[in-house]
């Protein structure tokens, strides 16, 4: 306001143009920048907000053959009918159970990793060991599933492991009580190395004088890790963990696609396992449709809500 | 004055116990790829017998692959890739960099509504089932255009292309401005040679989720021949479907392979990625301190 004040003081009256000025003065500047974000509004707008569209036959009786509008509105049906499934809840526990395990067995992996991998002083094996353990993150989850397939079979050296510890032999994938620690235990194998790297870059960042200090104290390589080292790296910790927590319900559907059959149901099938079975092989769209619908819902709200927390008691968090 | 060696110089027992626990991580890393090398070239009745870990090949042999590499979905399957890349990747980049360069523009009235549009998307989406119906609707269906097009933008990577191009020196766009460029010349001739790094990266990221997809073929593809290598991998090592045809002959030639032959696929299904990985594995790396730093 007080620059118009000014302006009018000495003589100069700035006049507001009207939003359909600027919309010309905005389109006359800017019209390349528009063309060129077009393409990808265009293809969002086909790919993303048309199927976004298509959520509404959760509420309806969508036949094909006569298409969405014409297709009957049965309102919450099907959302009662999955609560009514005697899959229902085995659904969501082995949902909650695998995204849970691998957190609390798989998160503090990568940072321990990172936490002795920093202890390495030799730099050659240092990098040696870095980049052997990231190769396992690029396989594709076809050829890792295919790994531990073989691996778990009746003669399969997992299994032999297994038997070591004193199981009965048998393939293991066809019981349905190996099924979460297999998926946990890949799920380390696999991503243990590149999910450090995060990890060891905070720690390249630590001021190396708040070693010397520790050391000046009399303090060991404990010490130094616990006063120095992990509250370093603190943030990166919290952050990820949120994002970790707020992504326990979105369980790794290609891996437990791969990994699971009818034998192992039990514990293997998940939300997303069960939308893709009943919803697109077995043909019952608008079910399918609304236990995805279910799943979004649920994991936005679990994201928000851990952000929210997180805010509240660390006051950091991702929005 | 005593002089003597500062504690850290000292090699004790933590740093051997931990140099220790490197080689048997490195080891648990790389042995089941090894395994799997060294089964697929084994014999396959020495194979079956063989109990327990293995350093060496079984009864060397070639046999297999020389099976395996003349098989018509091997060809199919690796051909498929091929062509989803040459399509796919100029496809993807250009989408991702028109996006990742409006994000990085200032100025005009509808960026935030644009922008919160765009970021959407990441958040939220139609689900298995609406997004497998609008496919069918738009009859991608049962060809190779349902694995290229749906794919097109990287928001994601979107982002750290824009974290790049704010790190520009503004002056240089003002520079280019006066010079009578216009958006379309600095998006296309000035850009990409000031931020080649991060699209590198983009462009990896790109290559190897292509090459690792494999569900959306599961899907949309009908005709085995034109399945990409890794829906052919999964459906023979893990929907176990039989990398057989109708010819008796055939079938009896391949089955005397059980064993072995899925060694090799799975081999033959990963190699591009492991010959390749240590040659671009820094700019991996590179482009995870950009996504976290910047994004």
């Amino acid at each position: 306001m007080t620059h118009e004040k000014v302006f009018r003081a000495i003589g100069i009256r700035e006049t507001k143009l009207t939003f359909g000025q600027r919309l010309q003065k905005d389109l006359r500047r800017n019209k390349y920048k528009y063309l060129i974000v077009l393409p990808v509004l265009i293809f969002l707008a086909v790919f993303c907000y048309k199927p976004m569209y298509g959520i509404i036959i959760a509420f309806k009786d969508y036949r094909p053959s006569i298409g969405i509008l014409e297709s009957k509105w049965v309102g919450l049906k099907y959302f009662q009918m999955y609560f009514n499934d005697p899959y229902f809840g085995r659904t969501l526990r082995n949902t909650f159970f695998l995204g849970g395990g691998s957190l609390l067995f798989g998160f503090w992996a990568p940072i321990v990793f990172a936490l002795l991998l920093n202890e390495v002083r030799n730099i050659k094996f240092k990098k040696f060991v870095q980049t052997t353990t990231y190769l396992p993150h690029f396989i594709s989850i076809v050829v890792v599933c295919s790994m531990i397939s073989l691996f778990c079979q009746n003669d399969g050296i997992i299994t032999d492991l297994a038997v070591a510890f004193g199981a009965k032999r048998e393939p293991l994938l066809q019981n349905a009580k190996y099924f979460r620690p297999i998926y946990y235990i890949s799920g380390i194998w696999q991503n243990f190395g590149w999910d450090s790297i995060i990890y060891l870059a905070a720690l390249t960042s630590i001021d190396p004088a708040l070693y010397e200090a520790v050391e000046i104290d009399g303090g060991g390589r404990g010490a130094k890790m616990w006063h120095i080292t992990l509250p370093g790296i603190k943030t990166q910790i919290i952050i990820l963990l949120i994002l970790a927590i707020g992504g326990i319900l979105g369980a790794d559907f290609e891996k437990v696609l791969n990994l699971y059959n009818s034998l192992t149901y039990e514990t293997a099938d998940v939300i997303s396992t069960y939308t893709y079975r009943v919803g697109l092989q077995n043909g019952s769209y608008s079910y399918g449709t609304a236990i995805g619908l279910f799943n979004s819902l649920v994991n936005v709200t679990f994201l928000a809500t851990t952000n929210m927390i997180s805010k509240k008691f660390a006051d950091i968090g991702l929005f | 004055m005593k002089t003597h060696l500062r504690r850290r110089d000292q090699i004790g027992v933590f740093d051997v116990v931990n140099t220790l626990l490197m080689l048997i991580l490195v080891f648990i890393t790389l042995y089941p790829f090894y395994h799997i090398v060294c089964a697929s070239f084994s014999d396959n009745t020495m194979l079956s017998a063989h109990k327990g870990m293995l350093f060496w090949p079984q009864g060397f042999t070639v046999a297999v692959y020389k099976l395996t590499f003349t098989h018509p979905l091997i060809w199919s399957g690796y051909r498929n890739i091929l062509i989803i890349l040459a399509v796919a990747l100029p496809y993807n980049m250009l989408l991702t960099l028109f996006c990742g360069y409006f994000m990085s523009c200032q100025g005009m009235m509808f960026k935030k509504i644009i922008v919160g549009l765009i970021l959407f998307t990441m958040f939220f989406g139609g689900g298995l089932i609406p997004s497998y119906l609008n496919m069918r609707q738009l009859g991608l269906y049962n060809n190779l255009w349902a694995l290229i097009i749906p794919t097109g933008v990287g928001i994601y990577s979107a982002i750290v292309i824009r974290s790049s191009i704010d790190g520009i020196p503004k002056s240089l766009f003002e520079a280019a401005e006066i010079d009578g460029a216009n958006d379309i010349y600095i998006l296309f001739r000035i850009i990409p040679s000031l931020i080649m790094p991060t699209l590198a990266v983009v462009l990896l990221w790109f290559g190897v989720g292509h090459w690792n997809s494999w569900f959306p073929a599961t899907i949309y593809i009908k005709d085995n021949d034109l399945l990409p290598i890794q829906a052919v991998l999964r459906s023979v090592l893990i929907a176990n479907q039989k990398l057989t045809s109708d010819i008796q002959v055939e079938n009896d030639h391949y089955n005397s392979y059980a064993e072995v032959i899925k060694y090799a696929i799975i081999v033959i299904g990963t190699l591009p990625i492991l010959c390749v990985y240590p040659f671009l594995q820094k700019y991996f790396v590179k482009g995870v301190m950009i996504g976290a730093v910047k994004g």
